[in-house]
């Protein structure tokens, strides 16, 4: 064989491999400059991470909009002007019309009170979303009453999740096991839910539904042990991929790196933790709670195009308030402005199973 | 005249085709069977000779095995992607076989749930093991010493411990690494995670010393050579037995600026030791996590070998130990 067979070959070779590696990682970069917050004690390099760029993005993206004031609770309850007010009939007939209008802002600005309402009969529950707005609100109310420990006084309103629109842009479905995505053919290794790239787990080959374990299901997070040396701690390897998934999920969903909650020298040890951690470890519950509670729940009232592949309704996680900020709406409280959002109003408010 | 100052090599070799000398039996035939090429780019970067390439038996066997185990890898990432050959592409560096669940423990599998696994393992462990042999006997055959075999032993105890050894003590299959690019990485990262950080195993620390001590043990070597190359210093084996001036120099200069210089024929020791002991202590710190520690960082805190830092908050405390937290957000 003469060489000038084998150079050309070697040649192309380099050039599409090179081809391969660099644009993947030309595309993958992100902008320069990126800051670093100091999060801990010196030397342990405890810092949040940010993209200057992002924090740009993300201010923009996450303004509170002007909703319309506050007014005093005079002239009869709507209970007694309207029909079927199952959870604000507490409300003066102004305060009530000024809820429904926020709403409409909130969630249906294009459709208006007809998204919910049969305009020729406003007490009707034909329409499923006005079931499913009645829940949500009665899930708001929830939240803001009693995941105090995750939501603070700040508080939650529709607009937390819906941002302008019917559903809000970050949910889930169970689609780990859903039609297509078996893998192979007949004798060939299954993917047990991982090896390909995971949006949940910021494109990871990490498990790509770590939601329905622990944001649905409460399977154990827990992987690290609690002693030195080897006794009773039996999780496994995949154990940990799966609690990795979660822990991307949620660093993704508030745009914050491991060091925000963790000390990870010692990811499991909550002395050295940061406080962050124990509002998540709240949020989680939460969550969990939102799903199975409430979402769930409204299997039977969901038209079949809202839900997944395998038949269940899109759920809530992380980014769903989040958006990729820390703090949903950088922390500014909109339900201030909404007492009627504060508290349960109604006897079955509360979660229930399905 | 050619010169060796250069960072990339600017003398080509080239003449008549070196094939050492002869050698007892079929050996000599495969040296003069297959007669070599030379090759431009290659001199650029070693020898530009190519060939004889001796296969033999063993080799044969270890590259069959190879490919057995490299199809049943990619044949089974293939169809983990429906066998589309863009998404393959696209996807590979995702893709992976992976090892059985831990339900199965030690057993045999079904092939579809990490039965090709263990079959991919083995083929590619009897190839590698083939390899070895190969090595080992054509130094033998030369009238080496077989100092390459046993560096390449090195690396192949902490393969064997990754993948054999330390799965075996765990009684579980499921302990070993998937057999994918991202995937053996994060495989790595939740290995660390499990076992409470892996930078707290003390053999974690040696094979660390030893992965970066090589780098730059094999940068002083290398610039010392070259610099030294005027002088004759790329006559190494000649000037460890009858020293020159180009070794007194290169002695001297590290004298001069640490006090200390390791000699022609020693140097190569340091080179070798720190190379295998990189493996070496890395599968030694693997095959006791999760048998003997379970987690790294208190047992630094144990020996004392992890640091304590002021708390910057008040006390956070575990929200899972505080009464009905076990409750919290269970619906009833």
């Amino acid at each position: 064989m003469s060489s000038l067979g084998i150079r050309p070959l070697a040649l192309g070779i380099v050039a599409v491999v090179g081809v391969f590696l660099a644009v993947p990682m030309v595309l993958g970069f992100q902008k320069p400059f990126i800051e670093s917050v100091q999060h801990g004690p010196r030397g342990v390099a405890m810092g949040v991470v940010y993209n200057d760029e992002t924090l740009v993005t993300n201010a923009a993206a996450n303004k509170i909009p002007g909703y319309l004031p506050q007014l005093p609770p005079v002239g009869p309850k709507a209970s007694a002007i309207y029909k079927n007010v199952q959870v604000l009939g507490d409300l003066s007939v102004g305060q009530f019309t000024r809820t429904m209008a926020s709403i409409t802002q909130w969630v249906a600005p294009t459709q208006g009170c007809n998204y919910c309402h049969n305009p020729a009969n406003m007490a009707d529950d034909g329409k499923y979303t006005k079931v499913v707005a009645r829940r949500m609100l009665q899930m708001t109310q929830n939240i803001n009453q009693n995941w105090q420990p995750h939501v603070a006084a700040t508080g939650v309103t529709c607009y937390t999740c819906h941002r302008g629109l019917n559903i809000p842009a970050n949910v889930w479905v169970d689609t780990s096991t859903g039609p297509g995505t078996d893998t192979g053919m007949g004798f060939a290794a299954m993917t047990p839910g991982k090896n390909a790239p995971s949006a949940a787990a910021g494109l990871a080959s990490l498990p790509s539904d770590p939601y329905t374990p622990y944001l649905e299901k409460a399977e154990t997070i827990r992987v690290i042990g609690n002693t030195a040396l080897a006794t009773d701690n039996h999780a496994s390897i995949k154990q940990t991929d799966w609690t990795y998934a979660l822990m991307m999920h949620m660093s993704n969903a508030l745009g914050v790196n491991c060091t925000y909650c963790h000390n990870t020298r010692a990811m499991a040890d909550w002395s050295q933790s940061p406080p962050q951690r124990v509002t998540a470890w709240y949020g989680i519950r939460m969550v969990r709670e939102m799903n199975v509670g409430y979402m769930d729940g409204l299997a039977g009232v969901f038209p079949e195009y809202r839900k997944g592949p395998l038949g269940d309704v899109q759920k809530v996680n992380c980014t769903t308030c989040h958006q990729g900020v820390y703090k949903p709406l950088y922390g500014v409280s909109m339900a201030k402005d909404f007492p009627e959002l504060q508290k349960v109003s109604s006897a079955n408010g509360g979660p229930r199973l399905p | 005249m050619s010169e060796y100052l250069n960072i990339f090599t600017r003398v080509q070799v080239r003449g008549h085709y070196e094939v050492g000398t002869p050698l007892p039996g079929r050996d000599n035939a495969e040296r003069t069977n297959n007669p070599p090429i030379f090759e431009y780019w290659m001199g650029k970067l070693g020898d530009a000779q190519i060939g004889p390439v001796y296969l033999g038996t063993l080799g044969v066997a270890s590259a069959v095995c190879f490919m057995i185990a490299f199809e049943i890898i990619g044949l089974n990432m293939w169809a983990s992607v429906h066998w589309s050959p863009m998404q393959f592409l696209r996807q590979l560096p995702w893709l992976a076989l992976e090892p059985p669940a831990p339900k199965y423990g030690l057993h045999f599998p079904p092939l579809s749930e990490g039965g090709w696994w263990l079959m991919a393992g083995f083929f590619l462990t009897t190839s590698i093991l083939l390899w070895w042999l190969r090595i080992y006997r054509r130094a033998i055959a030369l009238g080496l010493g077989t100092h390459t075999a046993w560096a390449f032993a090195a690396p192949i105890w902490l393969y064997l411990v990754l993948g054999f050894f330390r799965p075996l003590l765990m009684g579980s299959w499921s302990e070993a690494v998937p057999f994918g690019i991202f995937p053996h990485l994060d495989w790595t990262a939740a290995f660390s995670i499990r076992y409470g950080n892996l930078f707290y195993n003390p053999f974690h620390m040696l094979s660390i010393v030893f992965l970066y001590g090589s780098a730059v043990i094999f940068a002083m070597h290398g610039a010392t050579i070259l610099a030294v190359s005027r002088f004759g210093g790329e006559r190494e084996v000649e000037q460890s037995i009858d020293r020159g001036t180009a070794a007194e120099r290169a002695g001297l200069i590290w004298r001069w600026t640490m006090g200390f210089n390791a000699s022609f024929e020693s140097f190569h020791r340091w080179g070798i030791w720190f190379a295998v002991l990189c493996p070496i202590t890395g599968g030694i710190g693997i095959l006791l996590t999760g048998t003997v520690v379970d987690n790294w960082y208190l047992w630094g805190v144990k020996h004392h070998i992890a640091a304590s830092y002021p708390a910057l908050w008040g006390p956070v405390i575990d929200p899972a130990t505080l009464p009905g937290a076990a409750q919290l957000g269970v619906v009833k």
